[in-house]
């Protein structure tokens, strides 16, 4: 779908260059990673999705909420309902009143949505600074370059060059537009351990979360790319069938 | 007692029926064997695809009204439960969404076939006005539409728009509260948007039965933009058209399941997956891709009122188009001139698309300028004047006649009488 988008701007771009000068100033080259489900009919890695949703639950989810999604929905990614109990076990909720009207905790089950790490926006403000981490559940659908743009954010952080003037609290970041960013740099080679062996180089580390966001925000694509195999080819044969129909029914017509 | 209605219909059911309301009759004479052109392109395919498009737009919509809330707090969120919850109900949105882009292209080709052909003169004046009727209400349907699933575009769109109406004088500021309910654009619109986008595609379903209505007193134009002279010229609607409709409805389909399915995002804009914010106002306002030729207009014009006017305006000209155009004839075809001139206006319209998607700055400036000014002079000069000045080529005789002579290779029939340029009105 972006890679659709942005051919279209370019021949747009392309058509009208000469307003090319006008516009490319200051614009950081967009990252292109290939991502299997950009394709045409690609569909997610689950693996990768997996430790993308490892990296979330450690490192992310300090300071980023995803409410939109249920524990139950991690069976997209290829969880059992086992290993999804196992992740709710550890993760107590709010459950209501007891008996004598007092507010009572308990551990989360599938049904629930994913825990945020703060109570309100305002407790996220006043521990990053002032700046609100925003909601991962639509990020990639919510950010021009998709993908491409969020996996820019997670590797593009930098020192900044000498001339640059930076704000307190804030931290060079090469794709972020004006690149100050209130988020600290959250993945480092190694920041974390895989169980399945894969290597934990930043960019790998990126790749995966990347994958795990790109899933919670589409998590209907793979179904909807089979669907809609089956759905045009209906559509395709169904138009040939009514066209050689109208050419016979008409091959009478002068 | 006056006669009851005598039937034909052999079966008995249908004919008990049909007795005494006689539907089954009127169906038959109007889509039966109701004579049609028999030269149609298919561009007059786009009449019934907007009907399928409409019937598709009111069904998703009815079945996504299950699930939302018309609640600031709780629209965005209901949109996303609906994507993410609810049995197909990413099928139906996406459905839904992609369902207002297709409505719009195929209503503009539908249009321009009219622009084409010369479908607005005389005797389809009022066929046509009726149709500009219909493009306004599709326009005020997706825009309060757009701002349902109140993301930062749909808040900040409808901010932007709503707030136009206040460069008239006097009145323009009590328009807006009006609209508002309120003294911004808040839980109040959200309610109303949403009780006047569930009501006027109803109210469109009306004007479209009396735009059909209509075509069916006048009879279809067609490609050659000549009168239908005797029953040779025309085919029964069913089989040959029903047929027909039927291979473009099948391609559009294709068309449109690949948006729904494979790029479903494309047309959207990626600033109404974040939840609406009164306090952060995205870089860029634009909206969605079919109001951009307007909006350009608009943004044209240094002056607010003046801007509001002429968006306003692009749409009103539209409804004395059939007194602008001097010419009798109506096909382009037999106009060299509007031939190519048309084709400069749909250029025009494209230029004023593009520009709206852009900030107004330097060369969009310049461009959106030019093509605003050819979009009003077309029609307001150029078209009062052609049509005195233009030599149209000779009409044929009738419809099935150059049919005929394409057939038996070329040139007249031996028999039919000589093409004649149709005289002056
Ligand atoms: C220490 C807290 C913290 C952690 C941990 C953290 N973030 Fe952030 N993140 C923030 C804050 C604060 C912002 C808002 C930045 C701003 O507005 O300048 C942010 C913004 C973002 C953005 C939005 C950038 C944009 O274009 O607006 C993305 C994407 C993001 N974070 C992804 C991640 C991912 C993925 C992880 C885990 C690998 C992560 N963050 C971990 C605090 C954090
Ligand atoms: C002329 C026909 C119609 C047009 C052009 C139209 C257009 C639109 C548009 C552009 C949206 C915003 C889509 C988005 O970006 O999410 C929308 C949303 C919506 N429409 Fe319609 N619509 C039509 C008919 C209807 C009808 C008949 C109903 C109800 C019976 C309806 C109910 C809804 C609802 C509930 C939403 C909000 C959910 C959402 O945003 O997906 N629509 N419509």
């Amino acid at each position: 779908m972006r890679p659709m988008r942005s051919l279209l701007a370019s021949a747009f771009a392309a058509a009208l260059s000469f307003s090319a000068p006008v516009m490319a100033a200051e614009e950081p080259a967009m990252p292109n990673v290939g991502w299997k489900f950009e394709k045409l009919f690609g569909t997610y890695d689950l693996a990768s999705a997996q430790r993308g949703f490892q990296i979330y639950s450690n490192v992310c989810a300090n300071c980023h909420s995803m409410s939109l999604l249920h524990y139950r929905d991690l069976e997209g990614i290829g969880l059992d309902a086992g290993q999804i109990k196992a992740i709710t076990a550890g993760v107590t909720v709010p459950q209501g009143t007891d008996d004598q009207g007092a507010p009572k905790e308990g551990p989360a089950t599938p049904a629930n949505t994913f825990k945020s790490p703060f109570a309100n926006d305002k407790a996220a403000r006043s521990a990053n600074n002032g700046a609100l981490p925003p909601d991962l559940s639509l990020i990639v659908n919510a950010r021009e370059g998709g993908p491409n743009y969020i996996y820019g954010i997670i590797t593009g952080f930098a020192e900044a060059p000498s001339t640059f003037k930076m704000q307190d609290g804030m931290y060079y970041n090469k794709m972020y537009p004006g690149h100050q960013i209130a988020m600290p740099q959250p993945l480092q080679d190694g920041t974390v351990e895989y169980a399945d062996g894969t290597g934990t180089s930043l960019d790998q580390e990126a790749r995966d979360v990347v994958t795990f966001l790109s899933w919670a925000s589409n998590p209907e694509m793979v179904e909807r790319k089979q669907m809609g195999v089956r759905i045009v080819l209906f559509f395709i044969f169904m138009t040939g069938i009514t066209y050689a129909v109208k050419r016979r029914l008409w091959s009478d017509v002068h | 007692m006056a006669g009851l209605h005598k039937s034909e219909f052999a079966n008995p059911v249908i004919n008990w029926i049909d007795t005494r309301l006689p539907i089954f009759t009127m169906m038959q004479k109007e889509y039966g064997v109701f004579p049609t052109p028999k030269n149609f392109n298919y561009l007059w395919n786009f009449g019934a695809l907007a009907m399928v498009i409409l019937m598709i737009m009111i069904a998703t919509g009815i079945f996504l009204a299950m699930n939302y809330q018309p609640n600031t707090d709780l629209a965005f969120n209901s949109v996303q439960h609906i994507m993410r919850d609810v049995n197909f109900g990413w099928l139906i949105r996406y459905a839904h969404q992609n369902g207002a882009s297709m409505f719009f292209i195929v209503t503009y080709i539908h249009i321009f076939r009219g622009l084409y052909y010369g479908s607005y003169k005389t005797p389809r004046e009022l066929l046509w006005m009726l149709g500009v009727v219909i493009l306004i209400l599709m326009m005020a349907t997706a825009f309060m539409g757009y701002v349902l699933p109140w993301g930062q575009m749909s808040y900040w769109g409808a901010t932007v728009i709503t707030n136009l109406f206040s460069a008239f004088p006097v009145v323009g500021p009590k328009i807006v509260t009006l609209l508002w309910g309120g003294f911004s654009v808040d839980q109040p619109t959200l309610n109303r948007f949403f009780a006047l986008h569930y009501l006027l595609p109803f109210v469109l379903v009306g004007v479209i039965f009396l735009h059909v209505a209509a075509l069916h007193i006048t009879g279809s134009n067609n490609p050659l933009g000549i009168d239908v002279k005797s029953p040779q010229d025309t085919l029964p609607f069913h089989p040959y058209y029903t047929v027909k409709d039927s291979v473009g409805i099948c391609a559009f389909m294709a068309f449109f399941a690949c948006f729904i399915f494979f790029f479903p995002n494309l047309l959207g804009d990626p600033n109404n997956f974040i939840p609406a914010n009164p306090l952060s106002t995205p870089a860029d306002i634009v909206p969605e891709w079919y109001f951009l030729p307007y909006y350009a207009i608009l943004r044209s014009v240094p002056n607010k009122l003046l801007g509001v006017c002429m968006m306003f305006g692009s749409l009103i000209v539209l409804f004395v188009l059939p007194w602008l155009d001097t010419s009798p004839v109506r096909s382009a075809r037999f106009r060299p001139i509007y031939k190519m001139l048309i084709w400069v206006w749909v250029a025009a319209f494209v230029v004023l698309g593009i520009c709206g998607a852009h900030k107004p700055e330097g060369i969009w400036v310049i461009l959106s300028r030019i093509a605003t000014l050819y979009y009003f002079a077309h029609f307001l000069v150029v078209l009062p004047i052609l049509g005195k000045l233009e030599r149209p080529l000779p009409l044929p005789e009738s419809i099935s006649q150059p049919v005929l002579g394409r057939r038996s290779g070329g040139g007249p029939l031996p028999g039919a009488a000589p093409a004649k340029p149709m005289e002056k009105a």
